[in-house]
């Protein structure tokens, strides 16, 4: 054996030596570290200013609630350590848990959670609501403040825990400060992650670590409420716009999760065997028709309900999610399964009367004009919903003149109260995340104020002294009363259509454990073996 | 030269000036409010109509472009509508990746094209010859996204050798650079090398029947000298003017393949500001995009002389 042999084996044993020693450090180091990826790219980091999922989910990191949803939809406390109110229901007194620090060091306190709320309120609709009841706020001292009520308010703990967008995430007072319709220029919170600036790239990736100085709260975590106790050093957001390339990525191991894969690539992750399907949001979402209440003929009343008795709720299901274990066919406007939940009686909304439809558009007057039908080509899961009311409503003797384009012409057009030969429209589809819809004070689709009303301006006095009603009520069984009414009352007027439920599991690596379920995904409980 | 290069500097200006007026225009006359899409699904017409005139978009069009074009004439290109950053800040993140992405491209294309072509057309009417020009006609014919599909499928999640996707910074760790840059420059190049090769083809065929070669042959040189001495050096100005060409394809092809690859560059810059409708942008991408493209048709112009001394400017 030579000097040159014994030195190349040498070398190669070294070698070998240093890329195995390489590799078991990458593996050990990878496995502190998640890689995830959302529903679309997050430019905005403000989840006031936006109602952007993507930028909901970011608050969930870095952010912390006074208040939040539970696995079985019940509101339970989260940065605030116990609470009371006065004994004619319009003094709130909240005292805030010992140990809350924003990232930067300071102490969270009274002084930061009074202008949190008042941003938010200024911006989303259950927050609007609960603003018009506050008459002031008080801080009491560093811990404790009070919100004084004009009058009852029955929903005060369902506002401040509301799980969606948008979110009553508390910030530091200046940052909180800042004008509601301005983005905030800076990142600090008090959840369980630390966003790091320096490393985050929008349009490549977003970086959070663990916040080392977070103290959970010491319930189990269940839904976003409890323990938010953080088993990963790293989160790393990356932004992957393409569906098929997530699942690539998935699949070779260059990510951990995915929040929701398309409905078509399941069944590839499915025969894979190192990737699972996670149901981390047991309360799905539900697809929304809207009409426009402002121009004829769905500003008849007998029109819009001729258009309601067309409705097969499981045609749009098979049509855009295929798999039945992935939608629920039901006419429940508050999502089946939650305390407001209530059929719509006569089998409405799943089965279809044509016959009846036309008689009513008869009696109507219809006049044969083609309902402007607008049909978003973007938005995968959307792009075949159009499609269907289009057969349905022509079934039922109406004509149609579907119009496709982008979602952003789409939301850009829907603002406008022009006739549709003026590029104004008729009628046009959406989806919602179940949670933004269980009460009639959340459900932005109820509102019936006329110009404040979501697109489509229905007005409607009964409808609103019915949501006021509910808005009062103290009482759960009243309420849920209430809540039933404003359903019956939706049917009715036909407000609007609930044209199904669904769901869209997640994908995660088998290595993976721990994903709660949520209406949200969010990070902390999960491990990575 | 000096002079060629002013006047062409200088008529950079106009074409800038058209393009943004073009660009600009035609953002405003297309349908879509960005307003609408920051409102989000739960906005009112109201919070609409709050947002757009934040952003100074319910102001007249004229107004909007001059207080657009002043600022560009003061280099400020503006902030984004939706990322919390300048547009100059974001170019300058988003650039690297498209710039490494374009580089790799075009030395790939033009190293493999160049004596694809050459051999094409030295053995003009064999099974070589046709082989080539049958690989051009594919690398023409299938789309950049089923090309990096594929690749994707063998190479990746097949053999496991290459990344799926993603992006390695050069200066982070330059191995990993190049392990994601393999597949999309290939993707990227299979056009690229088709067009080069064709053209490459073409030219040196027409300069093999010329009389100075066969007086080149006469004089007893070798094949290698009488084709990359006398041939392609001569053939040399058609193809300098396609790989100029080219630039544009794959400034498009860059595009899809940052978008399929999940590259952070310019390409998808431009796609996220489309979606969105974010134009301050788009703007001022588009007019970068523009002026790379005028520049480098100047610099093809200028190497034109190093390979045919007969052009002078």
């Amino acid at each position: 054996m030579t000097k040159t042999t014994i030195n190349r084996r040498a070398f190669g044993i070294l070698t070998t030596g240093a890329i195995v020693a390489a590799a078991t450090s990458a593996r050990a180091q990878d496995k502190k570290v998640l890689r995830f990826v959302q529903n679309g790219n997050m430019s905005i980091l403000d989840p006031i200013w936006t109602t952007a999922y993507v930028t909901r989910t970011h608050g969930y990191f870095i952010y912390d609630t006074l208040f939040a949803m539970d696995a079985n939809n019940a509101i339970k406390p989260q940065m605030v350590d116990k609470w009371e109110v006065s004994p004619d229901k319009t003094e709130w007194t909240f005292t805030l848990r010992d140990g809350l620090e924003w990232h930067d060091g300071k102490p969270v306190t009274s002084e930061d959670c009074i202008p949190s709320i008042k941003r938010w309120g200024a911006r989303d609709a259950m927050g609007l609501k609960l603003m018009e009841f506050v008459k002031d706020f008080k801080a009491v001292d560093a811990k404790t403040f009070k919100m004084i009520l004009k009058e009852p308010y029955g929903l005060v703990l369902e506002s401040l825990g509301k799980p969606s967008s948008n979110v009553p995430f508390m910030m530091p007072k200046r940052i909180a400060e800042t004008d509601p319709f301005k983005q905030i220029d800076s990142q600090i919170g008090s959840g369980p992650f630390v966003y790091v600036n320096a490393e985050s790239k929008p349009g490549e990736k977003h970086v959070y670590v663990k916040n080392p100085k977070y103290k959970p709260r010491s319930e189990a975590p269940s839904g976003l409420s409890g323990g938010k106790v953080v088993k990963i050093e790293r989160v790393e957001i990356i932004e992957m716009p393409d569906p098929q390339q997530q699942v690539n990525a998935i699949i070779a191991g260059e990510i951990d999760l995915i929040e929701q894969p398309p409905h078509d690539l399941l069944p590839i992750m499915k025969a894979d065997k190192s990737v699972q399907l996670v149901d981390w949001n047991p309360l799905g979402q539900q697809f929304i028709y809207r009409m426009n209440h402002l121009q004829p003929p769905f500003n008849n009343p007998k029109i819009r309900q001729a258009a309601l008795l067309t409705i097969r709720q499981e045609d749009y299901l098979k049509a855009t999610v295929g798999a039945p274990e992935y939608y629920k066919v039901s006419s429940a406007a508050f999502i089946s399964g939650t305390p407001n939940a209530f059929d719509t009686p006569n089998d409405l909304l799943i089965k279809p009367n044509f016959e009846k439809s036309k008689q009513l558009l008869k009696e109507a007057g219809y006049d044969g004009t083609p309902i402007v039908l607008m049909q978003s080509t973007t938005l995968p899961v959307l792009t075949n919903t159009a499609p269907v009311t289009k057969a349905l409503l022509e079934q039922g003797g109406f004509k149609v003149d579907m119009q496709s384009m982008d979602w952003q012409t789409l939301v850009t057009r829907r603002t406008k109260k022009d006739p549709p030969s003026q590029g104004g429209w008729n009628l046009f589809h959406t989806f919602t995340v179940a949670a933004d819809i269980l009460n009639p004070i959340s459900n932005t689709y109820m509102v019936a104020q006329g110009d404040k009303s979501w697109f489509g301006w229905p007005t409607d006095p009964e409808m609103e002294k019915l949501r006021d009603a509910y808005s009062k009520e103290t009482d759960p069984a009243k309420a849920k009363e209430l809540a039933h009414s404003v359903q019956n009352r939706a049917v009715e007027t036909a407000q609007y259509a609930w044209i199904g439920q669904w769901y869209g599991p997640g994908a995660a690596r088998k290595n993976i454990t721990g994903w709660l379920k949520a209406p949200v995904p969010v990070m902390w409980n999960i491990e990575k073996a | 030269m000096i002079d060629f290069i002013a006047r062409r500097l200088v008529s950079i200006v106009p074409v800038l000036a058209v393009v943004a007026i073009f660009v600009f225009l035609m953002l405003r006359l297309t349908p879509g409010d960005p307003a609408a899409v920051i409102a989000g699904d739960n906005a009112t017409s109201d919070q609409i109509a709050d947002i757009r005139a934040k952003l100074g978009l319910d102001l007249p069009i004229w107004q909007q472009f001059a207080i657009w074009a002043g600022d560009m004439l003061r280099g400020n290109f503006g902030e984004s509508f939706f990322f919390k950053k300048t547009v100059a800040e974001l170019i300058a993140q988003r650039i690297e990746p498209t710039l490494s992405l374009a580089i790799c491209t075009l030395i790939l294309a033009v190293v493999v094209a160049v004596p694809l072509g050459v051999i094409a057309a030295y053995r003009h009417g064999s099974w070589v010859d046709r082989l080539v020009m049958g690989f051009s006609v594919l690398g023409f014919s299938v789309p950049v996204f089923v090309i990096g599909y594929c690749l994707i499928y063998v190479f990746a999640i097949d053999l496991g050798w290459l990344p799926v996707q993603g992006y390695t910074r050069i200066g982070v760790d330059f191995g990993s650079f190049l392990e994601h840059m393999v597949l999309p420059s290939v993707s990227l190049a299979v056009v690229y090398i088709a067009l080069i090769a064709r053209i490459t083809r073409a030219s040196v065929l027409e300069v093999l029947n010329e009389d100075y070669i066969r007086t080149a042959r006469a004089k007893g040189l070798s094949n290698r000298v009488v084709l990359m001495r006398h041939a392609l050096r001569n053939a040399a100005v058609p193809i300098l003017t396609v790989i100029g060409i080219g630039i544009a394809l794959l400034i498009g092809g860059a595009v899809v393949t940052e978008s399929v690859y999940g590259l952070p560059g310019l390409g998808r810059l431009t796609i996220e500001a489309v979606l969105s409708r974010d134009f301050p942008t788009i703007q001022a991408v588009i007019l970068l995009f523009s002026v790379v493209y005028v520049l480098i048709n100047l610099l093809i112009d200028i190497a034109y002389t190093l390979f045919d001394p007969r052009i002078r400017y």
